[in-house]
């Protein structure tokens, strides 16, 4: 439902946007402004030289610490200054989980080489899903810890970062494998702002947040165009 | 312009829908296929190529013509316990789908068995009746 009214908002606010951007994409300052800023916002006063002014505080994700698939604490620190893209699932997941980490590949492989962009898998059954469990799981993903991070930790914790993300995570025996969850994968910005909201499902819209990545993160400099 | 746009891309996509569940209901010979999209290609993905060394293959699996007589039964229960397919271990566990009769499991397998790039024989809903019969016991109910 949640996610619904986001993908409706964001393919309205796309499509106006994507006409600003294309005049606008020249100028440096513009270049992280593509997208929008979702989630709650408030209106801040503060006085500037004796003058009233409004400032518009963005939904921010909290301060969070979790343990990754190699015993590494793994803390909003870990994601400073870098662009994440997170979601939700669990190994034993008999569902959508497959397709979604097949999708997430697709970001690992074509950011691999590239520090400023981050992964972050948190598991919403962390009683089956250990450490070690996780080591496993991303072993046989093959991929590497530093760039894909499989969260574990409090329940609680997961669950209420979840709704910080605008992402459904819950136990509900109905369901298959014992969890409601959502196929989402969620685009976080350098200051822990959610600017994206994507079906992990779906290919296509993969396809966009492929595409939506590299207008987060700052042009490179002329002189170090070569490196990396 | 932004109104117009996306009245547009509704229109096409309610038209692309309706085209879709047109040819999915009409063809009852697709109903492997089908079962496949519903059960299946979440773990084993839409063109059978499984997940690294998580979900094991189907397209050009050994295991479907070694393992032929028992594919009846992981389907209806499931599979625990390390396996090898083309030489690689798996081991993660597939849920078994209890409610899929022998008819809609014989189309799921002969789906399977002829597409991915398999080219194996099909099998008779005897022949699935019979594997099945070997693994009653495992039923719940
Ligand atoms: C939740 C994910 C999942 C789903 C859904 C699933 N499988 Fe599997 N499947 C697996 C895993 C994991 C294995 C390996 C099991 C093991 O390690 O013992 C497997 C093994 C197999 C095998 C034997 C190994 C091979 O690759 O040839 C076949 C055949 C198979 N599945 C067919 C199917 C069919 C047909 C369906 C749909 C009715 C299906 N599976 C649904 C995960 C899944």
């Amino acid at each position: 439902m949640i996610i619904n009214n986001f993908r409706l908002y964001l393919s309205a606010a796309l499509l106006g946007l994507s006409a600003v951007a294309w005049q606008s994409c020249s100028s440096p300052a513009e270049q992280a402004g593509g997208l929008p800023y979702l989630g709650e916002r408030q209106l801040v006063q503060r006085e500037v030289n004796g003058q009233q002014v409004t400032d518009t505080v963005y939904h921010r994700i909290p301060d969070f610490a979790f343990i990754n698939q190699d015993s590494q604490v793994v803390t909003s620190l870990t994601v400073q200054d870098k662009v994440y893209v997170t979601d939700f699932f669990f190994t034993t997941c008999p569902t959508i989980c497959p397709k979604m980490k097949s999708q997430m590949l697709r970001i690992y492989e074509a950011f691999e080489d590239d520090p400023r962009v981050m992964l972050l898998s948190h598991t919403i059954d962390p009683k089956h899903d250990t450490v070690a469990v996780l080591r496993d799981y991303a072993d046989r993903l093959q991929v590497n810890s530093d760039k894909w991070q499989f969260v574990t930790g409090e329940k609680d914790s997961i669950y209420s970062i979840a709704l910080q993300y605008m992402v459904s995570a819950m136990e509900d025996e109905e369901e298959p494998g014992g969890f409601v969850h959502s196929g989402a994968f969620v685009l976080v910005d350098q200051n822990r702002h959610v600017r994206g909201i994507y079906d992990g499902t779906d290919p296509a819209q993969v396809d966009r947040l492929l595409r939506d990545i590299p207008t987060l993160l700052p042009k490179k400099k002329k002189k170090d165009a070569g490196k990396n | 312009m932004l109104v117009k746009t996306k009245f547009l891309l509704y229109t096409a996509s309610i038209v692309a829908l309706l085209t879709l569940t047109r040819c999915f209901y009409s063809d009852k010979q697709n109903e492997g296929e089908q079962l496949y999209t519903q059960y299946c290609a979440n773990c084993h993905m839409d063109d059978g190529s499984g997940l690294r060394n998580l979900i094991p293959p189907l397209a050009g699996a050994d295991y479907l013509e070694n393992h032929r007589d028992d594919l009846a039964c992981i389907i209806q229960h499931g599979q625990t316990g390390n396996i090898v397919v083309n030489g690689k271990n798996y081991n993660q566990g597939m849920p078994g789908f209890e409610h899929l009769d022998a008819g809609q499991i014989t189309n799921i397998l002969n789906y399977v068995q002829t597409n991915f790039g398999n080219n194996n024989p099909r099998y008779s809903i005897q022949e699935v009746e019979k594997q099945l019969f070997k693994c009653r016991h495992l039923l719940e109910h």
